[in-house]
């Protein structure tokens, strides 16, 4: 077992997920299912690999560039509209759950 | 008119003829819908006046005997992560069961642009999470060849809605093969473009280094006409190539003869179900038999693939849905008793037990620790996994496959052990980890009369020669 109950908890506690103690029993059996099966990863020697991230880090990517100056294919001149126009208020707000008309609304934060 | 035989060409030249209207045609395919949606359960979301406006305008031109754009009048569907102005878009999710999106992804656009009527949105699994559309939160979809039968996933509902005739063409998305599984199941065509041939703006993020959207079809020329459509740079994604878009379509017919065709023997190892592997070899043999040459490569990382897989996907998974915190928009828990709280339990209803489990193995993998044994490992042998293709286009121009170990399993099959679900990625994930193009095509059937799928894997952004392929072994073999 790689995975403990304390582990479980940790990883949901990260993950904003709360999980019923029947999910919590289920998530342990599965994640050491498949932790198991990842574990042959190990098998190989990756010392000398380099990491891939990005598949278009391999396009377009100018290394004779230092830093963020060779990603500059990926650029845009920094339009203050946006490239297309911003959401009226109204129509951002609309699919929220709870607003005054003006912003979001949350269960209070602040305890007095 | 019989739905099932249309293809992009009849179905707007049936409109420019005048032999129909773009609303009759419209109309026409919401009734087969109605007739067959309830058993087939493709669609989720109906757009009917979206579609139908789409469809006068297409009826203004040709009264006006304006020229009419390439996909004239031509209903098609919509994988329901890909968000549409105004259309609930819920991404298969209960989390997203009222959302009406502000703006329309890219490719919805572009398709529209082109003169497209979009019918609805497509089932699939929750957040482009599985291989069976089992994990959609709405219900599943059912294969149109055999109804006890899963489609593939997770673009179930895209696949099936072609092969029964309720869309002459959808659009789907693939993360791990799941444009390319279901395409297998269903017996029609999907394409996995390129890692950024197509915009990714407004698809429902899964997994950012691995999501493409791609069409599904019923012929090879309409997936070149979809990708011709709809792929090319976007401002709003910048990973979208900022390369020329070929003409797909008049590329379809240059000659295969002398392509080297790569089969890896990786692939054809223990756990291909025998029917399948006959029915893959017979097809490579009728390539070779139009002048292909058939080269034997290995790709030596392939059993790292599924490991490899599960982590990329599952911890850029647990960071884009980190999202979802019932704020300002998608689900929020009633009778909260403080903001954490609200947060906990609005992921908790909204999410399926999939989608939590992928969050949770994404969550360990990129936590304090973990980090390097894990995540930092997987991205070394995606290295590894690229390098395999690299020395391999070396000596072939495309790669031969089957798309999936087995024909469509039975619904319920693997639906409580998650680790056999992912192994029936096994053949599609690694082009999607090495960011090359993939095809699923069928060809041919197992004794219970499923579609078999075969899939050709060409070199980035080298899409016109796996369509190719494709279309020549489309035309050698259908009548």
């Amino acid at each position: 077992m790689k995975v403990t109950d304390q582990d479980v908890s940790y990883v949901a506690d990260l993950a904003n997920l709360e999980l019923t103690s029947d999910e919590r029993r289920r998530m342990l059996r599965d994640l050491n299912s498949i932790l198991d099966y990842i574990d042959r990863l190990n098998q190989l020697d990756t010392t000398n690999v380099p990491p891939m991230a990005q598949v278009s880090d391999w396009f377009g990517v100018d290394e004779h560039k230092q830093g963020s100056e060779r990603f500059d294919y990926a650029a845009r001149e920094d339009i203050v509209e946006g490239l297309r126009k911003s959401l009226a208020p109204r129509e951002a707000l609309a699919n929220a759950p709870d607003t005054d008309g003006t912003f979001f609304e949350v269960p209070k934060v602040i305890e007095r | 008119m019989e739905q099932n035989a249309l293809t992009i060409d009849t179905a707007r030249s049936s409109i420019s003829r005048r032999e129909t209207t773009a609303t009759a045609l419209a109309e026409s395919f919401y009734s087969v819908i109605e007739k067959k949606n309830h058993s087939i359960g493709a669609y989720l979301t109906l757009s009917k006046d979206r579609a139908l406006a789409k469809a006068g305008q297409i009826d203004d031109m040709v009264a006006k005997g304006k020229p009419l754009p390439s996909l004239a009048g031509v209903p098609v569907g919509i994988k329901d992560v890909m968000v549409t102005r105004g259309t609930r878009s819920t991404a298969g999710s209960k989390m997203l069961e009222n959302y009406i999106p502000p703006y329309d992804c890219t490719a919805v656009v572009r398709l529209e642009e082109a003169g497209a009527v979009v019918l609805g949105k497509m089932n699939c699994d929750e957040f482009a999470m599985g291989s069976s559309n089992e994990n959609s939160a709405y219900r599943p979809v059912h294969n149109p060849h055999d109804l006890s039968r899963v489609p593939g996933g997770s673009s179930g509902g895209s696949a099936a809605a072609v092969a029964a005739g309720m869309a002459v063409a959808t659009l789907g998305s693939d993360t791990g093969g799941s444009i390319r599984q279901p395409a297998s199941f269903c017996g029609v065509v999907g394409l996995m473009p390129t890692y950024g041939r197509v915009s990714r703006y407004g698809l429902i993020a899964f997994a950012s280094s691995l999501d493409h959207i791609g069409p599904l079809t019923n012929t090879v020329k309409d997936a070149a006409i979809i990708l011709r459509t709809i792929a090319g740079r976007d401002p709003m994604d910048s990973t979208s190539a900022d390369l020329p878009v070929p003409d797909y379509v008049a590329e379809l017919d240059l000659p295969v003869q002398r392509l080297r065709l790569g089969i890896p023997k990786e692939y054809f190892a223990e756990g291909l179900d025998p029917e399948v592997r006959a029915a893959v070899e017979a097809a490579i043999q009728k390539l070779a038999g139009m002048g292909c040459e058939v080269v034997p490569v290995s790709l030596p990382h392939t059993e790292y693939a599924i490991p490899t897989y599960y982590l990329v996907a599952t911890a850029e998974a647990s960071a884009n849905l980190a999202r979802f915190d019932g704020v300002r928009y998608g689900h929020r828990a009633a009778n909260v008793r403080s903001l954490s709280d609200m947060y906990r339990r609005s992921r908790d209803e909204g999410f399926g037990a999939e989608v939590k489990r992928r969050i949770m193995l994404g969550t360990y993998a990129l936590s304090a620790g973990y980090y390097d044994a894990y995540y930092l490992k997987a991205q070394r042998v995606r290295t590894l996994l690229t390098r395999d293709f690299e020395e391999a286009f070396k000596k072939v121009d495309a790669i031969i496959t089957p798309t999936s170990p087995t024909a469509a399993f039975k619904l319920g099959e693997k639906a409580d052990d998650p680790l056999s679900m992912y192994l029936a990625d096994i053949y599609t994930v690694t082009a999607d980890l090495v960011g090359i193009p993939g095809i699923s095509i069928p060809c041919g059937k197992t004794k219970e009369g499923l579609p078999i799928g075969m899939q050709i894997l060409g070199r980035h952004f080298d899409e016109s020669t796996i369509l190719r392929l494709a279309h020549s072994y489309e035309q050698a073999t259908t009548t």
